[in-house]
């Protein structure tokens, strides 16, 4: 049984739908099925967009008045399964509001989601791998019931690649009435100022953790990434101790990061940070602890006090101008 | 105030781990509350307290042999437990999860249901928000910061650029991110008082839910687990002083500098 029918969810991002979303829809065109995205806000901005990375039809569901996206979004793509048919799998992308849309819909539409998927093959049918014990393994597996299968994707899991294809064909999916599961609603949106690039996107990312001994030797991490040019990122355990906010975290419960060099400072190497970071091109790891399982995937160890070593460090870039 | 607080009691993640010979998580040893749950029993005992009334019942589902980790959850200062076990529940997936967490909670019918963005186990993170579906809730993830105001709850929700002040109507369901609060150790007299607090044991035929649960309700199967590309170890030096300089030397050798 060939897989004919993909769906992928596309979110709107800042400038464009997010680079997760076209990683996804870049992955989706590699079966030979009919690639359908899904979208809301102002879908048709995206037409263009949805159609070089492989959508031929650009479903809008249009303003959500305020609205979280979770569920008028799994509502209106309910709504379309009942109206098209199931296609043979959604994918989604692992974020705030993709995982909210897949819970939703699998409860709606009663089938099951596999989420914190790294990779994506066809066996007849879509086969699933998730890393498991700190990315040491992979779990394959698929769906054995009726379809659709909900697929929430990690980011960094393709390479998002234009296709060339023609702007999609917007098509209206508007939300049907979600009652009181639709009444959380955003007030202020707040941005916080960052400089440098996002974490996600980063050539260099500098990442903190325990061996920084408390929250005020955070500021080490930020100076260290922001004079590379890079992003700072952040261990579990710090996130966990309010250091840092949660969208820093690198992790089985945080981010993917995959950039070309990630230096960890002060972090042991816990399997659920190494699942995060295992991808990067090069690996740097300060640690005072010369067990610190971080030396297993570090292409450079050093075994010191990252108190010591990175104000040096941090000395020696500016130094370096 | 009526809060539920969804636990989970999970394997020792400092703890060597392995799968089982049905590929399901080996949690045949000691089983400990999840650290990411801490934060929204915490949150829970705050939110009562501040209220002035109520109080917080922890839902849980897993084995019943070992409730070390929700008798924590009570030493903390929840006031009961629904612990919801049957061995007809292992290999039961995320969603044959909620719809068993959701008909606990039912029992229990609360103002605000609260539970952690995502368990350190299994990480699914999609189990809160299908236990609002199916409760027909409302739901806000990823909140840093709750307040209850009358019959509204206003949520700081993290985002990717910073985050967004969301309200909803209460009875509601939240996830809450870590390291918002301080969950608090339990006292001794808190450890003491957990012995006598109740704790409800239910079967899934208590519930009157058969059919969702275990492998079969799973509709999802684990075809293999193969070992994951290794990375090898580089090079390790130790600090003499020149490491800043030796760091920098990489980096320039592999092009960053």
């Amino acid at each position: 049984m060939a897989i004919s029918n993909i769906w992928v969810v596309v979110e709107p991002g800042t400038s464009g739908l997010t680079t997760t979303s076209l990683e996804l829809l870049t992955n989706a065109r590699t079966y030979g099925a009919t690639v359908s995205a899904i979208t809301w806000e102002n879908g048709s901005s995206f037409a263009a967009q949805a159609g070089e990375y492989g959508a031929t039809t650009l479903f809008d569901v249009g303003s959500l008045g305020g609205a979280l996206p979770g569920a008028p979004v799994a509502s209106a793509i309910a709504a379309l399964v009942a109206s098209q048919g199931a296609p043979d799998a959604i994918l989604i992308p692992t974020s705030y509001d993709g995982r909210d849309i897949a819970g939703r819909l699998s409860a709606r539409l009663d089938r099951p989601v596999l989420t914190n998927v790294t990779g994506l093959s066809d066996d007849g049918g879509l086969v699933t791998e998730h890393p498991a014990f700190g990315g040491t393994q992979i779990v394959k597996a698929k769906f054995t019931g009726e379809g659709p299968g909900i697929i929430v994707v990690r980011a960094k899991s393709f390479a998002a690649e234009s296709g060339g294809g023609a702007a999609a064909n917007v098509v209206s999916a508007p939300a049907g009435d979600t009652g009181a599961t639709g009444a959380a609603k955003i007030v202020t949106t707040h941005v916080e100022e960052r400089t440098g690039p996002q974490l996600e996107e980063a050539s260099v990312v500098v990442s903190g953790g325990r061996g920084l001994g408390e929250a005020a030797n955070y500021v080490l991490i930020s100076d260290a990434a922001k004079l590379l040019n890079g992003a700072a990122g952040a261990s579990r355990a710090i996130v966990d101790a309010g250091w840092v906010p949660y969208s820093a975290q690198v992790g089985q419960t945080g981010k993917t990061v995959k950039p070309t060099v990630y230096i960890a400072c002060g972090i042991s190497g816990a399997t659920q940070h190494m699942v995060g970071m295992k991808g990067s091109k090069n690996i740097v790891a300060i640690n005072k602890d010369p067990e610190a399982p971080i030396f297993q995937v570090a292409d450079f160890g050093i075994v010191g006090d990252v108190l010591k070593v990175l104000p040096e460090l941090i000395t020696a870039l500016k130094a370096r101008g | 105030m009526n809060i539920v607080v969804c636990v989970k009691q999970i394997p020792d993640p400092a703890a060597p781990q392995s799968l089982d010979g049905s590929h399901n998580l080996d949690r045949s040893g000691k089983l400990i509350l999840d650290e990411a749950d801490t934060y929204g029993v915490e949150m829970a005992l705050q939110l009562v307290d501040k209220a002035g009334s109520g109080e917080v019942t922890v839902v849980s589902m897993g084995s019943a042999a070992d409730l070390a980790g929700v008798r924590n959850a009570l030493a903390m200062g929840a006031a009961k437990a629904i612990m919801v076990s049957d061995d007809a529940l292992r290999g039961t997936d995320a969603l044959g999860t909620a719809k068993v967490l959701a008909e606990a909670i039912k029992r229990v019918n609360p103002d605000l249901v609260l539970c952690a963005t995502e368990s350190s186990d299994g990480y699914t993170g999609t189990t809160p928000v299908q236990v609002a579906e199916l409760l027909g809730l409302p739901s806000i993830t990823f909140a840093k910061s709750v307040t209850v105001d009358g019959s509204t709850v206003k949520v700081d929700r993290q985002t990717e650029a910073g985050y967004d002040e969301v309200t909803s109507p209460l009875p509601c369901v939240l996830t809450v991110t870590a390291g918002v609060v301080e969950p608090r150790y339990a006292s001794f007299k808190g450890i003491m008082a957990a012995k006598s607090k109740p704790v409800e044991i239910l079967s899934i035929g208590d519930l009157g839910l058969a059919a969702v649960t275990g492998p079969a309700g799973a509709r999802q199967q684990i075809i293999s687990v193969v070992a994951a590309e290794s990375r090898a170890a580089g090079e390790k030096h130790v600090d003499e002083g020149n490491a800043a300089q030796e760091i920098i030397t990489f980096l320039e050798s592999i092009k960053v500098l």
